[in-house]
């Protein structure tokens, strides 16, 4: 593990067992339903990082992000957390010390906080179960500092769940999340269900705090301009794989995957208007049964016979003058040099507004 | 300044949704007035009723089958006559009703208690506790809850030879208790699955809580609320069941006769004209019971969320 | 290396500049919403949840309706498509759909028009489509229902307008249920089921919230597509700018139950008048940009009980002055859009 790096998953798989009930399976004499959300999957974040991963719906970045924190257990492979193995371990037994590093935003603003509980002991459970502070008053004024860090008045703690917009749950959820003291945190879609104002809110409170607390963020999310906005590194994945992973810049000017190129060319940008795309046909196949050889294969212009057999491993790119050292791609018509390279130009449809901050 | 927080909490409650439909929903606001008057006038029989029919010393046997005062042959110090025994049948009905709703309500705490366990338990867990305790469930399901009181009633009846009439009440309630656990915990159950699901739950999870308090710190107040609706409800039908065992003569003593016993003694008579014995009880409890089911619609629709306007 | 850019941008037809709100009423509009007013009569009163709105949308325009949530769009397309939820209420105003009022139909005549010349699209297809019922028989019913047919020639018709949306194999899944279909694939079965009778206009509330990424591409394409050839205008209600700045010619920007700035789609996203629009834009994340912070609106949109004096964005306005809280700003004209501020106004503060 090289120096810097806080968190290393590797060939982590993850496998769920959806077959019916074994009765009504028996009769029917059905086989059973394995679901391999997570598919060998490797990446590394550095202490003080942003990786985003991106994906559509049944890719597994959710899964992933559960994997990290120990809500799941691994079905394959190793998750290291400063040195120390997790993920193979459920969740109780990760030892306490460790326990309150890793924390998790999520992404409902309106399931992640119990209803019939104060906000100030939502905030406080944190604090008691990692007996951090003792005292009523000394866990009282924590959690008032905490209220007060992402942006909400102390006198909030008396109030209920209900009486708060979506996104000042969210900012509750933080102050929650903050209560333990993590250096981490995995964050699942959490501006996805906020508007497009109250997200930037909650995008530019969540950057103030990493820089004020040097935290590290796992940052899920399936837009792609947010990801953009926020991550250092970014990962794309595609049922249940890493398909790409690359530095924030390189991923989307000189992206190397067919699948990425098309997910960054079916962003509806504003800074679109007026040009017409080509979108991709097809649909995200079903997750339970993958197509045979590279998943991306039926919706790849770039197809041939090896990416129906074979499974592209992650490996570099032989276009290395464009890209990072640590940069890596799974798509056998790079490897083949089948691609040609491409870079995207955006323009910013910013010039004319003035900013009114 | 605690004054000032229950004053406040207590301003809430009126403003709250749950207040203003009950304010505004005329039967809700009879039926009850007509339950607490029940309540009311059982819990405070021995100084409202005009005489103690559970002291058997007092009881005059020249007194017996009286008709009510409106008709000839009655007794105003009887209001509503008298049954074979010479007890008023206005203040059995009175010490009836305390009985049955004794039994009532904590033959349905025992229920509650057992079923939210149990449902929390099987939802929460999963797995074999799940199927094993829903099996179980099912099993007792399949037969007719009066059956099951009967059984257990009989069961402890022979365990228990000789104590019988002081341990009537408690077997009384032991029986309907266990008869009616199985749909709390199966509502319990499906709204823990669901909760289980929510991120607060798996937020708790993170922060290394034991699942037991989460169980019951963060699932418990969750899905407490259609449990409140089945609970009212079930009162009533306690009250009816406990009336049936006593019909048939496996409840209380005759001696200490609740609505039930009163009703059975009263059929006896029925035939021979002394209508009064059976109707007046009978009337009774259907007005209780009524109440009581009224109560329970109303609160169910109340907290509907997809009925509110 | 190659720079990407489409060598054939699609141009603005010319024929489809129509009139602006301003000149509404001019018999050149398809739709005509004049002064609509929505309100909810609750135990604590009434609350206005769309305050004299409108616009007008001619004959195959798209115009896009965005805002945040409770900015009052869906209940404006719910509005006008006739299926406000009681107890709210229409409680002044027109709507008229080629000059003749449809907001004050009784609901026979009311539900001739929905499907006839008015189709919808809502954000979630399952809600749409009856599990029940094949989508083959739920199109024969839609098209019967409006259009003199045989059986036969209204399923030779399902089949087409299948084909039409892009669904494969069109003739053998006519007959299939809608849970056979994918999230995308029913999207397409909705668009198909709105377009079935032919209308004059669609209202499309979100319909590509609830989609992935590259499937919304796929959607708003096929939208796009299909309305301009079958000329179909289109109400396109939704939160997502980018959507709105790929498929509307005009859009109208709502808050708290007002328009607060309506205009040509490229001058409102290039060049934004209304304060909140901009503050809007500005919080747009975008892959073209590398900001540090994004452009954050302090505070978030009043609730209906409690919508502000005057104009109703002053509380988190930056620019707002005396004026702004006194009095509520009618759609002002401020070069080629309209903005509902005083900033724009020429007469003497």
């Amino acid at each position: 593990m090289t120096a810097g790096t806080l968190l290393e998953v590797s060939h982590a798989s993850k496998v769920f067992d959806v077959s019916p009930p074994w009765l009504a399976r028996t009769l029917a004499r059905q086989p059973r339903l394995l679901l391999h959300a997570v598919h060998d999957v490797s990446f590394s974040i550095r202490r003080g990082e942003t990786l985003g991963l991106v994906g559509e719906s049944g890719c597994g970045k959710s899964t992933v992000a559960r994997l990290v924190i120990g809500l799941y257990k691994l079905s394959a492979g190793t998750i290291t957390y400063e040195g120390h193995k997790i993920g193979a371990l459920a969740s109780g037994r990760i030892p306490r010390a460790l326990r309150r590093k890793l924390q998790m935003i999520f992404q409902d603003p309106y399931a992640s906080l119990n209803p019939r509980w104060r906000v100030a002991d939502i905030v406080a459970e944190p604090i008691h179960a990692q007996r951090l502070v003792r005292g009523r008053r000394a866990i009282g004024a924590r959690v008032d500092a905490l209220l007060s860090q992402v942006g909400l008045a102390a006198a909030d703690g008396q109030k209920y769940p209900h009486q708060f917009s979506g996104g000042q749950r969210q900012r509750i959820s933080i102050a929650r999340a903050l209560a333990s003291e993590p250096e981490f945190l995995a964050c699942d879609e959490p501006t996805s269900a906020l508007d497009v104002s109250v997200q930037a809110q909650v995008l530019n409170l969540m950057r103030d705090l990493q820089r004020e607390l040097g935290l590290t963020y796992l940052f899920i999310s399936h837009n792609l301009a947010v990801v953009h906005h926020v991550a250092d590194r970014v990962g794309v994945m595609y049922l249940g794989r890493i398909v790409e992973i690359a530095d924030k810049a390189t991923l989307f000017r000189h992206p190397q995957h067919p699948y990425t190129r098309m997910l960054l060319d079916a962003i509806p940008d504003v800074a679109m208007s007026g040009e017409s795309r080509i979108p991709v046909a097809g649909e995200v196949p079903n997750p339970l049964s993958p197509p045979s050889g590279c998943a991306f294969h039926p919706r790849c212009p770039f197809a041939n016979e090896r990416c129906r057999r074979e499974v592209p491993q992650l490996g570099e790119s032989p276009d290395v003058a464009a890209l990072g050292a640590h940069d890596r791609v799974a798509c056998h018509a790079v490897e083949e040099r089948r691609l040609g390279s491409e870079t995207r130009v955006r323009e910013s449809p910013r010039k004319v507004v003035s900013d009114p901050t | 300044m605690m004054n000032g927080r229950v004053a406040g909490a207590l301003r809430q409650s009126w403003d709250s949704d749950l207040a203003y439909s009950f304010r505004h929903s005329p039967y809700a606001i009879a039926a009850a007035v007509v339950f607490l008057l029940c309540v009311g006038s059982s819990v405070f029989a021995p100084w409202v009723a005009p005489h103690n029919p559970f002291d058997v010393g007092q009881l005059d046997l020249s007194n017996s089958l009286k008709p009510p005062m409106w008709l000839a042959g009655g007794d105003p110090a009887f209001p509503l006559g008298t049954d074979d025994q010479g007890r008023d049948i206005l203040s059995t009905i009175l010490f009836g009703a305390r009985i049955s709703l004794a039994v009532g309500i904590c033959a349905v705490l025992l229920s509650m208690a057992l079923g939210v366990a149990l449902g929390l338990l099987a939802g929460y867990v999963g797995g074999k506790t799940d199927a094993f305790i829903m099996r179980v469930a099912d099993v007792q399901l399949s037969f007719p809850a009066i059956l099951i009181a009967l059984l257990i009633d009989g069961v402890a009846r022979a365990l228990i030879p000789g104590a019988h009439e002081s341990m009537a009440f408690y077997v009384l309630v032991l029986s309907i208790g266990v008869s009616g656990w199985v749909q709390y915990a199966r509502t319990v159950r499906g709204s823990t699955l669901v909760e289980k699901n929510k991120e607060y739950v798996q937020a708790a999870r993170l922060f290394g809580i034991h699942p037991l308090a989460i169980m019951a710190r963060h699932v418990l107040p969750n899905v407490l609320g259609p449990v409140l609706v089945i609970a009212t409800i079930h009162i009533a039908t306690a009250i009816i069941t406990e009336a049936t065992l006593s019909f048939l003569g496996v409840g209380v003593p005759p001696t200490q006769p609740s609505l039930g016993t009163l009703i059975r003694i009263g059929n006896d008579f029925l035939f021979s004209g002394e209508w009064w014995v059976t109707l007046f009880p009978g009337i009774a409890l259907v007005v209780m019971v009524l109440a009581i089911n009224l109560l329970g619609d109303w609160l169910r629709d109340a907290l509907n969320p997809r009925l509110r306007t | 290396m190659s720079v990407r850019r489409s060598p054939h941008p699609d141009p603005i037809p010319d024929g489809q500049r129509e009139p602006s709100a301003s000149e509404a009423g001019e018999g050149h509009a398809l739709l005509d919403v004049r002064h609509l007013r929505i309100e909810f009569p609750t135990r604590r009163g009434v609350l206005t949840a769309v305050d004299d709105v409108s616009f007008a949308i001619g004959p195959g325009e798209v115009l896009g309706v965005v805002g945040e949530s409770g900015a009052g769009k869906s209940l404006t397309g719910a509005a006008i498509i006739g299926l406000l939820e009681p107890p709210g209420r229409i409680a002044a105003g027109e709507i008229l759909l080629d000059g003749a009022r449809i907001d004050d139909l009784p609901d026979e005549a009311m539900r001739r028009i929905r499907g006839r010349r008015i189709g919808a699209i809502f954000q979630d297809p399952l809600a749409a489509l009856d599990p029940l019922y094949s989508i083959g028989s739920q199109l024969v019913e839609t098209i019967r229902t409006h259009l003199p047919m045989s059986e036969a020639a209204a399923r030779a018709r399902a089949v087409e307008l299948l084909q039409e949306v892009g669904i494969p194999a069109a003739a053998r899944r006519v007959d299939h249920y809608p849970h056979q279909f994918s999230g995308g694939m029913r999207q397409r079965v909705v668009i198909a089921l709105a377009l079935a009778a032919n209308p004059q206009l669609i209202v499309a509330d979100e319909p590509t919230t609830a989609l992935d990424v590259s499937i919304q591409a796929q959607i708003i394409t096929l939208l796009r597509r299909l309305c301009r050839d079958h000329g179909t205008a289109v109400m396109l209600i939704t939160h997502d700018m980018g959507v709105i700045a790929e498929t509307a010619d005009r859009v109208a920007v709502m808050y708290a139950g007002r328009i607060v700035e309506i205009g040509p789609v490229a001058d409102v996203v290039r060049a934004p008048r209304h304060p909140y629009t901009i503050g809007l834009m500005g919080s747009i994340p975008s892959v073209a940009d590398d900001r540090d912070r994004l452009v954050q609106i302090e505070g978030s949109m009043p609730r209906l009980t409690a919508i502000p004096s005057g104009c109703p964005f002053h509380p988190r306005c930056n620019r707002a002055f005396d004026r702004c809280v006194r009095e509520r700003p009618e759609l002002l004209d401020a070069g080629t859009s309209l903005a509902a501020c005083w900033l724009h106004s020429r007469a003497a503060v």
